[in-house]
């Protein structure tokens, strides 16, 4: 029964990768660029949760939520701040300018409250539930069902909402949008808002889940998400989800089978594969450039 | 005329998943021809340069170039075989010298190796030598030789256009394929164009195929005119011949055909 | 006759700059800190204009830089600490083993464009170092320790052989094809340059110089270690291009000088470092994406602009 529970953790690490890589695809879906702070702003996450469970004493939802809203005020103003003006320029510049970012987030965090981690608060009460004899803890099943409930409330943003339609069309043609009397600055930071709120709750979940955090963390899961966000296809919201499922679980087996040391290259080299034999991931369409 | 022609592409046509952006295409190009490409917007004549080099692979039929079969070759093997192209949205290397522009082009056609070059060796310094010459030769054909140090992007559009056509050349082709060479610019350099494009191919014994709106160039300039439409071929002959086909007046819907079509 | 000269010309400065650091250190004006701190810029240097060969001259944005700078570093020390082979022999051999790493990496990878291959080429990075990390050979995470034998004077020879290569190679039609790709790649491809054939190349001579760099930086430690080789490494790397003016050899130069004495100063305030750092990133980006020298070199500002030197945007 060692497998269910391996399988088990692969969907719950899945699921924390799944919630990041949203945001990344998201982002990359309207404006062409990857976001290499988003991993930071999962750091964020982690760490309101962590103050908002300690400090100011509130069980697991509103903890969750102030994470999420703390996120999305980040999010909207990095874009405000750094990302807006680099709408003409190449993407390239806007990559370099993301890296920027990213090691800002973190080295400013640094350097105000040190570099040392911290232990997440026990919030949730720890049970164990006993499934064809594989251990499965409650943390685990509240994860997952947290992941699936935001997951469909943002497919119920993104299909059925005015906004969701909005940010579809600019992901399509921006200017075509701008045509049509959408407001792409809105839109755009929306977007941010809404994938930075759900890497908060991701980094909340971690928290949780793995019980230790620190100001560097959001690199290696960060980098992970958007391995998932290219697996799944990137630009493509339920790819992100499957991409991020599956990565978790190909993480776990590989851990599980001894070759713990290997997990981060197993990510690497899932993503070189992927980009060297199907660059469109495997809900995309193949794209090629007009000459 | 020989009876072996330059170019024969034979039944060529490629989809673009359901789209089928070329159709059953059939061509003859004889040694020292200059025939235009003429259609309607979207009718598939960029696609057709696309697929003579190598951009696209045919996904049906067959290319013969100089009797060698070159569908699937990469883009730059069917240069080096001997075709070369402008671009309709002019692809310059913007950045670099207009000399530099010209010396890129000539590239394959010098020898001197990697190592002679970063050793410094004789044959780099012969070779870059012979480079240099060349190519301001080329530049003197196009009189663009007085501005060879100005940046590609900083010439004046007219001179962009001949730019392309000059760093064309000087990849050595014996088929030049011309995608909307007067596009955007005024009759003057048109004219002017159009006497330019005569004059290089008598001067370099070219064979030319042309895609042009300007049906004034077309008709002024071209033996023989392709008509296409919808990924087909819908007629081939002598300007007149085309100008009074009625595929062709249907195609064009109304539009004067042989009259200021932009 | 006039490149050979200008060759002479080059070597004469190149040799007075030489005799005038060495006549401090001889004399003990320059200390051990000044010493460490002028082999530092020259590994820097060299790893700036190996990048610079890669992003700014062919247009193939690399984040991965690192990785063969670890594959230079261990194969180095192999060599010396393992086998017991002479310095420079172990240098000559941290280059050729890095440029096979760059064949092998860069062959599949360099078909992709952009942030893709940023990211693939990232992801081969912190492969080589996972690969390096579960390598009981060499140390595992522990690391290896290695003798320190990098000196000034061989730091400044790999330095010159650097530069004059990558400014050889750059000033001739091989040159000219890889910036004739960082221009316009459909263009390039229709003139009848091997695309692929010479981003490989590039990259290959890339990798071989880092994998030098490489070599001289772990035998100027006493030690090296996995985690030493990471993301930040390449981004160590890459500001200094971005910085010095994507297209510009002497822009990546002189911000790796500049660069490296900022951050010795700031040896021991390391998130300051990272803070100034990530701060002239998104600066320069969005205020002079074109760098301190956009694509002109030094020698530009004396020659009265004529020579073509081969120039180019930041339009990658």
């Amino acid at each position: 029964m060692e497998w269910i529970q391996q399988f088990f953790n692969g969907i719950s690490l899945g699921s924390i990768y799944a919630l990041i890589a949203l945001g990344y695809t998201m982002v990359y879906g309207i404006i062409k660029l990857i976001n290499f702070a988003h991993g930071d702003v999962f750091m964020i996450g982690a760490f309101t949760g962590f103050f908002a469970i300690s400090v100011l004493n509130l069980s697991f939802l509103p903890a969750l939520l102030l994470a999420m809203i703390v996120c999305a005020i980040l999010g909207v103003t990095i874009e405000r701040i750094a990302y807006k003006r680099l709408r003409n320029s190449t993407r390239i510049a806007a990559l370099i300018t993301a890296i920027g970012v990213s090691l800002l987030i973190e080295y400013i965090f640094i350097y105000f409250r040190g570099a040392q981690p911290e232990a997440y608060p026990e919030v949730l009460a720890k049970e164990t539930y006993n499934i064809f004899g594989a251990k499965i803890s409650s943390q685990s099943v509240l994860i997952l069902c947290v992941t699936v409930i935001l997951m469909i409330l943002l497919q119920f943003i993104v299909h059925r909402s005015k906004i969701g339609k909005a940010m579809r069309a600019v992901a399509y043609d921006q200017d075509a949008a701008k045509l049509m009397g959408i407001n792409v600055d809105n839109t755009i930071s929306i977007t941010f808002a809404i994938g930075s709120a759900l890497a908060g709750a991701a980094g909340v979940i971690f928290g949780i889940y793995y019980t230790k955090i620190d100001p560097l963390m959001g690199i290696i899961p960060g980098l992970k998400a958007f391995i998932a966000a290219v697996l799944g296809g990137i630009g493509i919201i339920p790819g992100a989800m499957v991409g991020g499922f599956l990565l978790g679980i190909v993480e776990t087996v590989v851990s599980a089978s001894g070759f713990s040391l290997w997990r981060d290259a197993a990510a690497f080299i899932i993503l070189i594969l992927i980009l060297i034999f199907r660059p469109s991931g495997i809900f995309g369409k193949n794209a090629k450039e007009k000459v | 005329m020989s009876t072996n022609p330059l170019l024969h592409i034979q039944n060529v046509g490629i989809r673009f998943g359901g789209l089928r952006a070329v159709a059953n295409f059939t061509l003859k190009l004889n040694q020292g021809e200059l025939i235009g490409l003429i259609g309607p917007n979207g009718a598939g004549k960029t696609t057709v340069f696309n697929l003579l080099t190598g951009v696209y692979a045919p996904t049906e039929g067959e290319i013969f170039f100089n009797g060698e079969r070159i569908n699937g070759l990469p883009p730059y093997k069917v240069t080096r075989k001997g075709i070369s192209r402008t671009f309709q949205n002019i692809r310059l290397f913007n950045e670099l010298s207009v000399l530099d522009n010209v010396k890129i082009a000539y590239h394959s056609l010098a020898k001197h190796s990697i190592f002679s070059s970063i050793f410094r060796f004789p044959k780099h310094f012969s070779g870059e030598k012979e480079m240099e010459e060349k190519s301001i030769e080329f530049l003197k054909i196009f009189h663009l030789d007085h501005v060879k140090e100005e940046k590609a992007k900083n010439l004046p559009y007219g001179q962009q256009r001949r730019l392309e056509i000059a760093r064309a050349l000087a990849a050595g082709p014996k088929l030049l394929l011309l995608d909307e060479p007067a596009a955007g610019m005024n009759p003057q350099e048109t004219k002017e164009l159009m006497e330019l494009i005569s004059f290089i191919r008598n001067e370099f014994n070219l064979t030319i195929l042309l895609i042009e709106h300007d049906m004034k160039l077309v008709m002024g300039v071209c033996e023989k005119i392709s008509v296409l439409d919808h990924g087909q071929l819908i007629a081939h002959g002598t300007p007149e011949e085309i100008r009074k086909h009625p595929k062709v007046i249907e195609a064009y819907l109304g539009e004067e055909v042989g009259e200021e079509h932009a | 006759m006039k490149m050979i000269n200008r060759f002479w010309k080059f070597m004469l400065l190149a040799i007075i700059i030489y005799t005038i650091i060495q006549l401090l250190i001889t004399t003990e004006v320059f200390n051990l800190f000044y010493t460490n701190t002028l082999i530092t810029i020259a590994i820097n240097i060299i790893l700036a204009v190996s990048l610079h060969l890669v992003i700014g001259i062919t247009g193939q944005f690399s984040i991965g830089h690192a990785g063969f700078l670890a594959v230079g570093a261990y194969i180095s020390a192999i060599v010396t600490m393992k086998l017991a082979l002479p310095f420079p022999l172990a240098l000559f051999a941290a280059g050729v083993i890095a440029a096979v790493a760059g064949l092998i990496v860069g062959i599949p990878t360099l078909r992709l464009r952009g942030d893709y291959l940023a990211i693939a080429t990232l992801g081969f990075a912190e492969i080589i170092r996972i690969i390096f990390l579960n390598i009981d050979y060499v140390g595992g995470a522990a690391g290896m320790v290695v003798s320190r034998t990098t000196n000034w004077t061989i730091s400044y020879i790999c330095l010159l052989i650097t530069l004059i290569v990558i400014i050889n190679f750059t000033n001739s039609r091989h040159g000219r094809a890889c910036v004739a790709i960082r221009e316009n790649e459909i263009a390039a491809d229709a003139m009848g340059i091997n695309t692929t054939y010479y981003k490989v190349v590039a990259f290959v001579i890339g990798s071989f110089f880092a994998g030098i760099a490489g070599g001289l930086y772990a035998h100027n430690f006493y030690i090296i270690q996995p985690a030493s080789f990471g993301f930040l490494k390449s981004f160590d790397i890459l500001i200094f291009v971005v910085l010095g003016g994507l297209g510009s050899l002497s822009g990546a130069v002189l911000s790796a000088i500049l660069l490296t004495i900022v951050s010795t100063f700031l040896q021991d305030y390391a998130e300051t470092r990272m803070i100034i750092y990530s701060l002239i990133l998104i600066l320069v980006m969005l205020y002079r994406p074109q760098g301190l020298m956009g694509t002109r070199e030094i020698t530009d500002f004396f020659t009265s602009r004529k020579k073509n030197a081969l120039k180019g945007g930041e339009n990658l």
